[in-house]
C-alpha cells in the first residue's frame, strides 16, 4: 500500500525542507588537500559521559584540530578520560603526543549538560589550563568549535576561528542562494535566495548583517542584511551599477562603487544609505575597495593602463600604487593586522592568489590553481578563504598564508563561489 | 465596494511603501521618490489625474520593438576583447534606436553591459559598464535624452553563452538595449 499524499501538501512539505534545511547535495563537504611541515602531535581523549550527547564533542574538536594542518591527531583510543583524575602521561607519551585534553560531560539543570575540560602539557605534565561550559545536547558542535579554539589558542599563542562562520553564495541551475555555513561548511543556512545573480558578500564587523549586490532589480543595487531578523535595507541604488561594498572597520559606513557620475568610482556611505561621498577620483575604472585595520582603503584601478592594487587614506586624499609585478592584480584583502595583502595576479593566463608583504614588497603565489576568485583573511590572519574551478564547477578553497596548508570545500551539485571569511563571534 | 478596493489599494501601496525602507537621500532609486514632471509641471490642471502602471514604467507596446522585420528588435552590440568601442557595424542599429527614443520621449531604455567569464568579478562589473555607457554615450550624439537612458552593468554574471570558449566568450562581450517594460 501507498501513501498518497495530496499535490498541495507536497508542495507546502517541499516549500517547507526548502525553507528549513539545505539539501544533503547542498551541504558543503570539506576535504584536506595539504598540511603543514611540522605538525603538533595532540591527544584528545574520549571525555567521560560524552556519549549522552546525539554525538561526542571530541569528534568535533579533533576533525578541527587536524583541520587547521597545525596539528596532527594522536588516537588514544575509546575509553574515556575524566577532567577529574590525572591522566596517564606514560602512556600519553609513548603514543607521541604532546599535549592532551580530557573531560567530563555531566547532566545539568534543564535538560542541559555542562562540559569540563583540562588541557596538559604531557612532556612537562603540567596543566596549561581548564575551563567549564554549560550546553543543550544539540549544541555539542558550537561547544567542540569553542573546545578547537581554547586549544588552539593554548598551543599556538593565536585565537583559533574554528567558531567562525562563513558566508558565500551557491548556484544551482538558475537559483542563487547566499548562504552562511560554520567555518568546517557545516550547518548551512540560506539568508536570501534569488532568481538573479548575488555577488560579494561583506560581512560587518561585529558579524550581524551582510552587505551584498543582488541583481534582483536587473541592475546591481547594494543592500545590507540583518542575519538573525532577514530584514535588509537598501544601502545604494543610485542611477547606473552600484556594487562592491567593504565596511568601515567601526561598522558604520561603507564603501561602495557607484557609477552615478560616469565611470566606476568609490564613494563611501551610511550603511543604511545615507550620506553619500566620494572618496576618490580618477580618469579610469576604481573597484574593490577593502578597508583595513589601520585606516587604508585597498582598491583595484586601471588608471595606470592595466588593473593593479592602489590604496589610499579612509578619510580620503592622495591614492598610492600598491602591487607593480605584472598587469593584472585585482581584488584586494588587508590582512587582520595590516602588514599583508592577498589578491589574485594573472599569471601567463592563470588567475592565482597572491600574498604581499607590505615592509618587505615580497610577494608569494599561494595556490597552484588557476582560476581563483575573491580571497578573503580569516580572522586570526592564518588562512585565506577564496573561490577556485575544479572540474569545470565552482569550490570554495583555503590555505594557510605560508602555502602550505589547503583545504577544499565543494557541495555535490551546482557552484559555490563569493565567499568571504566572518569575524570573530562576540560572545 | 469599489470604495473597499480602492481602500484596499492604498493600503496595499502604503505597505509596498513601507517595504522600501530606504532612506530618501541623494538621488537613491528605491526610495518612494519618483520623477513625475510632466505631471507636476506649474499645475496645468489641479484635478488632473495622472494614471501610473505600477507595472515598471507604464509602457504602451510599440510592435515595431518586437516585429523580426525591424532593426528595432535587434538589440544586441558585440565587443572585442578588452574593447569597449562600438564597431561600424553597429552604426545603423544604433541610429535607429536614437531615432526610436529621440520620437518617443516618454520612452525609457535600459542599457545593459556584460563581459565574458574571465577574471574578477567587480573588475568585470567595471568593464561591462564601459560598454554600456560607450552604447548610451553613441545614443546621447545621436540626441537622446539622457533622462531616457540608464546604464549597468552585469559584469560576467548574465553570460548568453557559458562554455569556455572564444566564440562563446565573444557572445558574452555584450550590450543590450531593454526598453521600458522589458526590465
Amino acid at each position: 500500500m501507498t501513501l498518497r499524499i495530496p499535490t498541495f501538501l507536497r508542495a507546502t512539505f517541499a516549500a517547507c525542507a526548502l525553507a528549513l534545511a539545505s539539501s544533503p547535495q547542498a551541504q558543503l563537504a570539506i576535504e584536506i588537500t595539504g598540511a603543514g611541515a611540522n605538525r603538533m602531535p595532540v591527544a584528545i581523549a574520549a571525555f567521560e559521559g560524552e556519549n549522552a550527547l546525539p554525538r561526542a564533542v571530541t569528534d568535533v574538536v579533533r576533525a578541527d584540530l587536524e583541520r587547521s594542518g597545525i596539528f596532527k591527531i594522536v588516537e588514544l583510543g575509546p575509553s574515556p578520560m575524566g577532567a577529574e583524575t590525572p591522566p596517564d602521561f606514560g602512556r600519553i607519551r609513548s603514543r607521541g603526543a604532546d599535549a592532551v585534553a580530557v573531560g567530563t560531560v555531566a547532566p545539568a539543570s534543564a535538560g542541559r549538560h555542562q562540559v569540563q575540560f583540562r588541557l596538559f602539557d604531557a612532556a612537562k605534565q603540567v596543566s596549561l589550563g581548564a575551563q567549564a561550559m554549560v550546553m543543550s545536547p544539540n549544541q555539542y558542535r558550537t561547544t567542540g568549535h569553542r573546545i578547537a579554539d581554547y586549544i588552539y589558542e593554548k598551543l599556538t599563542g593565536e585565537p583559533g576561528v574554528f567558531s567562525t562562520r562563513i558566508a558565500y553564495v551557491l548556484k544551482s541551475g538558475s537559483r542563487y542562494e547566499l548562504q552562511i555555513a560554520d567555518a568546517d561548511g557545516s550547518n548551512a543556512q540560506t539568508a536570501l535566495a534569488s532568481k538573479e545573480p548575488i555577488i560579494s558578500p561583506a560581512w560587518s564587523p561585529d558579524g550581524t548583517r551582510l552587505a551584498y549586490v543582488s541583481f534582483e532589480a536587473k541592475k546591481p543595487v547594494v543592500y545590507v542584511h540583518s542575519l538573525a531578523t532577514g530584514q535588509r535595507n537598501v544601502a545604494a541604488n543610485f542611477k547606473g551599477s552600484n556594487s562592491a561594498p567593504a565596511w568601515s572597520p567601526d561598522g558604520r559606513r561603507l564603501a561602495v562603487v557607484l557609477t552615478k557620475d560616469g565611470q566606476s568610482q568609490i564613494y563611501t556611505v551610511n550603511a543604511d544609505g545615507s550620506g553619500v561621498q566620494r572618496l576618490a577620483s580618477s580618469s579610469g575604472i576604481d573597484t574593490e575597495p577593502s578597508w583595513s585595520t589601520d585606516g587604508w582603503i585597498y582598491f583595484t584601478s586601471d588608471r595606470g593602463g592595466s588593473p593593479q592594487i592602489y590604496r589610499v587614506p579612509g578619510s580620503g586624499g592622495e591614492a598610492q600604487r600598491v602591487s607593480f609585478e605584472g598587469s593584472y592584480n585585482v581584488s584586494p584583502r588587508p590582512s587582520p593586522d595590516g602588514k599583508s595583502l592577498v589578491y589574485v595576479s594573472r599569471n601567463g593566463g592563470r588567475f592565482q592568489v597572491t600574498l604581499l608583504d607590505l615592509a618587505s614588497r615580497q610577494t608569494q603565489i599561494l595556490t597552484d590553481s588557476s582560476k581563483d576568485e575573491s580571497p578573503s583573511f580569516a580572522p586570526n590572519g592564518r588562512m585565506v578563504l577564496y573561490a577556485t574551478e575544479q572540474g569545470g564547477r565552482g569550490v570554495l578553497a583555503a590555505v594557510s598564508s605560508d602555502g602550505r596548508v589547503k583545504q577544499r570545500l565543494s557541495v555535490q551539485s551546482g557552484d559555490v563561489r563569493e565567499p568571504a571569511w566572518g569575524p570573530q563571534p562576540r560572545n | 465596494m469599489k470604495y473597499t478596493r480602492f481602500a484596499l489599494s492604498l493600503i496595499t501601496i502604503g505597505l509596498l511603501a513601507a517595504c522600501s525602507s530606504s532612506p530618501k537621500t541623494d538621488g537613491q532609486t528605491g526610495a518612494a521618490v519618483e520623477d513625475r514632471s510632466s505631471a507636476s509641471a506649474s499645475g496645468v490642471d489641479a484635478n488632473r489625474v495622472v494614471p501610473v502602471d505600477a507595472n515598471s514604467g507604464g509602457q504602451a507596446s510599440y510592435p515595431e520593438l518586437k516585429d523580426p522585420k525591424s532593426p528595432l528588435s535587434k538589440r544586441s552590440v558585440l565587443f572585442d576583447y578588452d574593447s569597449y568601442v562600438i564597431k561600424d557595424q553597429y552604426r545603423s542599429l544604433i541610429e535607429a534606436h536614437a531615432k526610436f527614443l529621440t520620437s518617443h520621449p516618454n520612452v525609457k531604455m535600459l542599457i545593459q553591459g556584460n563581459t565574458d567569464e574571465r577574471g574578477s568579478r567587480e573588475y568585470n562589473l567595471a568593464l561591462g559598464q564601459k560598454r554600456a555607457d560607450a552604447v548610451k554615450k553613441a545614443l546621447s550624439l545621436l540626441g537622446v535624452s539622457e533622462a531616457q537612458l540608464e546604464s549597468v552593468s552585469l559584469g560576467e554574471e548574465k553570460p548568453s553563452c557559458s562554455d569556455a570558449s572564444e566564440s562563446c566568450w565573444s557572445a558574452n562581450r555584450r550590450g543590450d538595449m531593454l526598453y521600458s517594460g522589458e526590465f
